[in-house]
């Protein structure tokens, strides 16, 4: 392999018989690999000039993805272990299978793209990035999202999710396709939206039943065209047909008002 | 609805001192005093007097004295004043009661009920001006033993110790937000904690990054509601402290009305401007042990292992074995919040009622810990209400490593502790986030007073410690036998390890 | 009381709360498999344990005994053998008994445990009243002389669990020679100090196994509630309320595993006031009379007894629980990683909603996935 010393320095010897590499590509056997050295090997190898690292083997290993920050490029196949891309910096992270809970737990910044569906928490206090799973999501997703001014997260699931989507929504957008729900059906998921009080929430469907604080209201033509780029933008990761998507109605949630728990306090 | 309330407290002025120079009309957020022209005197709203004294503070000739309503309902120790107004209150609105400040209620200290001993004749006393009393602590996670080696005839260390903190006195600031207070106060405890080389906490409303220059005397909180949660803000702090619950409200989440997020608050926060800035109730990633340790590993892992994690919970009935599961979850730190503990806005009837004394929580956690033998892989940090040198001297005593104290900074720079923090009206420009309000704390001369209080307190620790024998603080730390309880129950003894005097 | 709550926990606690990992193996025609899969899965659930506690319980594990309730017995001193064997000898014919087979391992102070074989000695008992008798016997042997505990008291059947991560305890009780068509493991990450091998999970009554991720805040009331119907809470775990509830409800009130899931995970009153007024009417009920059996709190568990595992989460879902299955195996996970290493490939993969069982039932090798309407 190119520059085999630097990167045996860089990882040590242990690591060596995991890692096949091919220019600035690396591939990494994670069998049996405890989730500290992971990270620690691929993070040694984003700091050696990787471009592109692919883990192999991934049953339930931890945090991938928490400490690197360079817009590298990490493809995952197996199923990767809670907290993926937790604090997560800038990297853009596909994974072939299932995550499981609290994917995306307070991202900063990056993309990332899950070909299965995950567990509960997903993108709790998501403050940027953009986060795509094109199954169904667990309970309390979105949970507390915030924004402010052009930096701002977006979380597409296109399947359906569980209760108490977006609670405390504070800024971010997120839309649910539910393309796993017979036509014209509604999601089932009660409390959604409780105690919003910023952002959006796009359903394509209805939606059965709201939180304190939430309302639900017709989109418009700024909404249309906002959710018409995000279709198109998450149809191309997965090769779905984004005209279809768009044929059937769209809803939005959002926040009553931005102070839903102003009068359940006396001054 | 008409209010069935009268004023809490009156305004006395003396006509005959006042020369109208309207200090107190500009000077109270309230809008209580008034200047009427057409009289050429100035009078005042009794009813939205607070009792902050900044009016009496800064009259220039001592023309204004304020009392309590001497208008009150008949005795009665059921239902006091307090109630009575509480349930009219409610009746009024249908409201929460929200209230500020620590718990004020009789009963939960038991700092005034043990007392220090002090060395004669088996065993000098030590005069601290004269020799050497050592109070710095080093707070994080300690091994069991020291594996050392030789190597060519030189001593070398092999076990690496885990990331350690500093401090030359054993007393923090504690945590309090960035929202709660401006930024004015926040740079004033950065500044001290600089100077006097211990730390400050930043609460969970974010850092400002004017602030990241003091990043080395910063511990960096991360709660439920994420706020200023990002890789640069735990990159700069010299710690994390994840924070599961405060003394003054455990169980319930922040709550920082909307009248305090100004646009400085809304970026550090990412909320929109003008609303509540509401942290859940509980974290949403932490529902169980094995959550809390996900969680420690986590801000590990994204920041290489290189910081001591703390976690804060507030004393409630089971601290033992909830910090027993905590220092197994790989908490470097356990920070305890007993129910005297302060804050900016919390419901009056969780603050009074909600949590236990922090002496009762840091005797029982440092027994546990120690039966356990896990005592060395934690430091513990006490706070709740910590009002003078001699309570941390007695809670070290007890077992506490360092003590955390904010009610007594804030007091240090002007508060009063009237209790009305929540209000974002503050009239000594602590707990208001109002830019121009807010300019009445000048952190030159704020950070002078806090320098001050930790000079104080840490040459009267120094005092205590050389009367009782002691030059070094390690060995001040939960060695019980210095104390001596005064008017406690057996059981509460027991639960202290404390004895009776004359025992 | 207090003596046996300080027995088992010196510290005093209100209980044991530990954090866990859970995992349970179903193979729907009844075929016995070997303990290689489940032992890899839940070891793979490391993190979520700290060492301290590990368990397995075993189904279709003694065919040459099918007929007669299979007794595993930890002992702590010799004299709590004795008056154990002497209790056991008068109240049944003991069929075989000896000590399990165990060998060197990384646990921590093992106790001696024993396996007997045995039939109630009172002729002509209905099965309900056989089981009866053993419970009475079994809550007697626990209480006694505080050194002696049950691990496991049902036909066909065994527990094995220690102070260990669960790998370990497997390798101490020689689980490789064994072989089950239902695996119910555990993983624990308790707080205090180890030694209390009974404290680890499963936990068992008769044939019910529970394993437990979570805590009860409901614990207190829950355990009064039973102990009104003859139960005795000795082990100072959730888990073990969990346990005596199914039994009571399932076993001796016969309730099907639907209703019992709205008795434990009780929907919510606004819910059950927008049903249909026949539907309405029967959960009001359950709820007003078994109030005392909600479990409120985090809690995700499979419980186990012969011919059916069912995986349940609290109503609100505060505990992760995947499902999974594959040709005809079920699976259920605290994690679905832990699924995936033992079979990569599954037919269908899902996590259920809280509140919402799934179930594996032997006669009709279907997993039934109860929806709440």
């Amino acid at each position: 392999m190119d520059n085999a010393e630097e990167l045996v320095a860089e990882i040590g010897r242990r690591f060596l018989p995991r890692v096949k590499a091919k220019g600035n590509a690396y591939t990494v056997n994670a069998a049996d690999l405890y989730y500290r050295d992971l990270n620690v090997l691929v993070r040694a190898l984003s700091n050696n000039g990787a471009e592109k690292i692919e883990i192999r083997n991934v049953y339930g290993q931890r945090y991938i993805g928490t400490n690197l920050d360079k817009k590298i490029d990490i493809e995952i196949h197996g199923t990767p272990g809670n907290d993926l891309g937790a604090f997560m910096n800038g990297p853009t992270m596909v994974v072939y299978g299932n995550a499981q809970d609290c994917c995306g737990n307070t991202m900063n910044d990056g993309l990332i793209i899950i070909h299965g569906h995950t567990g509960d928490v997903t993108g709790y206090s998501m403050r940027g990035g953009k986060l795509f799973i094109q199954d169904d999501v667990g309970y309390r997703v979105g949970i507390h999202m915030k924004e402010y001014q052009d930096k701002r997260p977006c979380l597409i699931v296109g399947g359906t999710t569980g209760d108490f989507l977006g609670e405390y929504m504070a800024g971010g957008v997120m839309l649910v396709l539910g393309l796993n729900l017979r036509q014209g059906g509604k999601h089932s998921a009660r409390f959604a939206g409780t105690g919003m009080h910023g952002g959006v929430i796009y359903v394509r469907g209805g939606v059965s039943h709201l939180g304190i604080g939430a309302k639900a209201a017709d989109v418009d033509g700024d909404d249309m065209k906002q959710i018409q780029r995000l279709v198109v933008e998450f149809c191309y990761y997965y090769g779905f047909n984004p005209d279809k998507i768009m044929e059937e109605k769209f809803t939005k949630v959002i926040p009553v008002s931005h102070r839903p728990y102003g009068k359940l306090y006396a001054y | 609805m008409r209010s069935y309330l009268s004023p809490e407290y009156i305004v006395h002025r003396d006509q005959e001192r006042c020369i109208r120079c309207k200090v107190c009309v500009n000077q109270c957020t309230y809008e209580t005093h008034y200047y009427d022209p057409e009289d050429d005197k100035i009078y005042s709203r009794d009813l939205n007097c607070t009792n902050c004294q900044r009016c009496v503070v800064f009259c220039p000739t001592n023309a204004i004295t304020i009392t309590k309503n001497p208008n009150a309902y008949k005795e009665n120790d059921n239902w006091t004043q307090e109630s009575i107004i509480a349930v009219k209150k409610q009746a009024e609105t249908g409201g929460v009661i929200l209230t500020g400040m620590g718990c004020d209620k009789p009963n939960f200290t038991f700092w005034d009920r043990l007392l220090l001993n002090a060395s004669q004749v088996t065993n000098p006393s030590i005069d601290p001006l004269r020799e050497p009393m050592e109070i710095r602590t080093y707070l994080g996670s300690k091994p069991d033993h020291l594996e050392l080696e030789n190597r060519e005839g030189d001593v070398v260390l092999v076990t690496e110790l885990a990331p350690q903190l500093c401090l030359e006195t054993p007393i923090m600031f504690s945590a309090i937000s960035y929202g709660a207070t401006s930024l004015n106060v926040h740079e004033s405890l950065a500044q001290a904690a600089t100077e006097f080389g211990t730390f400050f906490n930043t609460g969970e409303g974010g850092l400002d990054p004017r602030l990241y220059k003091y990043g080395d005397h910063t511990i960096v909180q991360v709660a439920s509601g994420r706020f200023g949660v990002h890789p640069q803000y735990l990159d700069v702090g010299a710690a994390i402290e994840i924070k599961i619950g405060q003394g003054a409200k455990p169980g319930i989440g922040g709550h920082l009305p909307g009248e305090k997020v100004t646009e400085d608050i809304s970026r550090t926060r990412m909320i929109p401007v003008g609303t509540d800035a509401l942290s859940p109730a509980p974290q949403h990633d932490i529902y169980s042990i094995e959550d809390l340790w996900q969680l420690i590993y986590a801000l590990k892992e994204a920041t290489s292992y290189s910081k001591p994690v703390s976690v804060k919970i507030a004393a409630v009935h089971n601290s033992a074995a909830i910090a027993s599961g905590m220092v197994r979850a790989g908490a470097d730190i356990i920070a305890l919040d007993g129910v005297r503990g302060s804050t900016g806005a919390a419901p009056r009837v969780i603050r009074d009622n909600v949590g236990i004394p922090i002496e009762m929580a840091i005797a029982s956690v440092d027994q546990r810990l120690r039966e356990e033998g896990i005592r060395n892989r934690a430091s513990i940090v006490a706070a709740g209400g910590i009002k003078s040198s001699a309570d941390i001297v007695k809670a070290i005593a007890l077992g506490a490593d360092a003590v955390y104290i904010a009610t007594a900074a804030l007091v240090a720079m002007g508060c009063t502790v009237c209790q009305n923090c929540y209000t974002g009206k503050c009239p000594w420009g602590i707990t208001t986030t109002d830019p121009w309000i807010s300019k009445r704390i000048n952190p030159k001369i704020a950070s002078k007073r806090l320098v001050n209080l930790l000079h104080a307190w840490s040459s009267e620790i120094k005092e205590m410690m050389g009367g009782m024998g002691i030059n070094a603080i390690e060995s001040l730390c939960g060695n019980r036998l210095h104390l001596r309880a005064v008017g406690l129950t057996e059981a509460e003894c027991r639960i202290l390890g404390v004895k009776m005097a004359g025992d | 009381m207090d003596s046996i709550t300080r027995l088992n926990c010196r510290y005093g606690d209100d209980k044991e709360f530990a954090g866990c990992s859970i995992f349970g193996m179903m193979n729907l025609q009844g075929k016995r498999f070997s303990s290689k899969d489940p032992i890899r899965a839940i070891s793979n659930m490391h993190e979520r344990g700290n060492g301290l506690g590990g368990g397995f319980a075993v189904y279709g594990l003694y065919p040459e005994h099918a007929d007669d309730y299979a007794f595993h017995i930890m002992y702590l001193s010799r004299e709590a053998k004795r008056k154990t064997d002497k209790l056991l000898n008068e109240s049944f014919e003991v069929v075989y008994d000896e000590e399990i087979p165990t060998k060197k391992a990384n646990v921590r102070d093992p106790p001696k445990v024993w396996r007997y074989f045995v039939k109630p000695n009172v002729k002509k008992l209905s099965t309900k009243a056989a089981d009866d008798y053993v419970l009475e016997k079994v809550m007697r042997i626990n209480t006694e002389t505080g050194k002696a505990f049950v691990f496991s008291s049902g036909k066909n059947m065994g527990v094995f669990k220690g102070v260990g991560f669960p790998e370990d305890v497997a390798e101490f009780f020689c689980l490789e020679e064994y072989e089950g068509y239902m695996w119910v493991c555990h993983g624990r990450f308790p707080t205090n100090t180890p030694g209390w091998w009974g404290g680890a999970h499963p936990f068992n009554i008769l044939d019910w196994t529970v394993v437990h991720n979570g805590e009860l805040s409901s614990y207190g009331i829950n355990r009064r509630y039973l102990e009104m119907y003859g139960y005795k809470c000795t082990m100072q775990t959730d888990t073990e309320v969990l346990a005596y509830a199914f039994d009571l409800l399932m076993r001796r009130q016969k309730m099907p595993i639907d209703i019992v899931s709205q008795i434990v995970a009780a929907p919510f009153w606004d819910e059950i006031d927008g049903l249909e007024p026949g539907e309405a009417r029967v959960l009001k009920a359950l709820r007003q009379t078994y109030g005392s059996l909600l479990m409120n709190g985090p809690f995700s568990v499979v419980v186990a007894h012969h011919a059916e595992m069912i995986g349940l989460t609290d109503r609100i879902k505060l505990r992760p629980l995947s499902a999974g299955t594959r040709g005809d195996f079920l699976y259920l996970s605290s994690e679905e990683s832990a699924i995936r290493l033992v079979s990569p490939t599954l037919d269908r993969s899902w996590n259920p909603r809280g509140g919402e069982p799934v179930v594996g039932r032997l006669e009709t090798s279907k997993v039934v996935e109860v929806m709440a309407k």
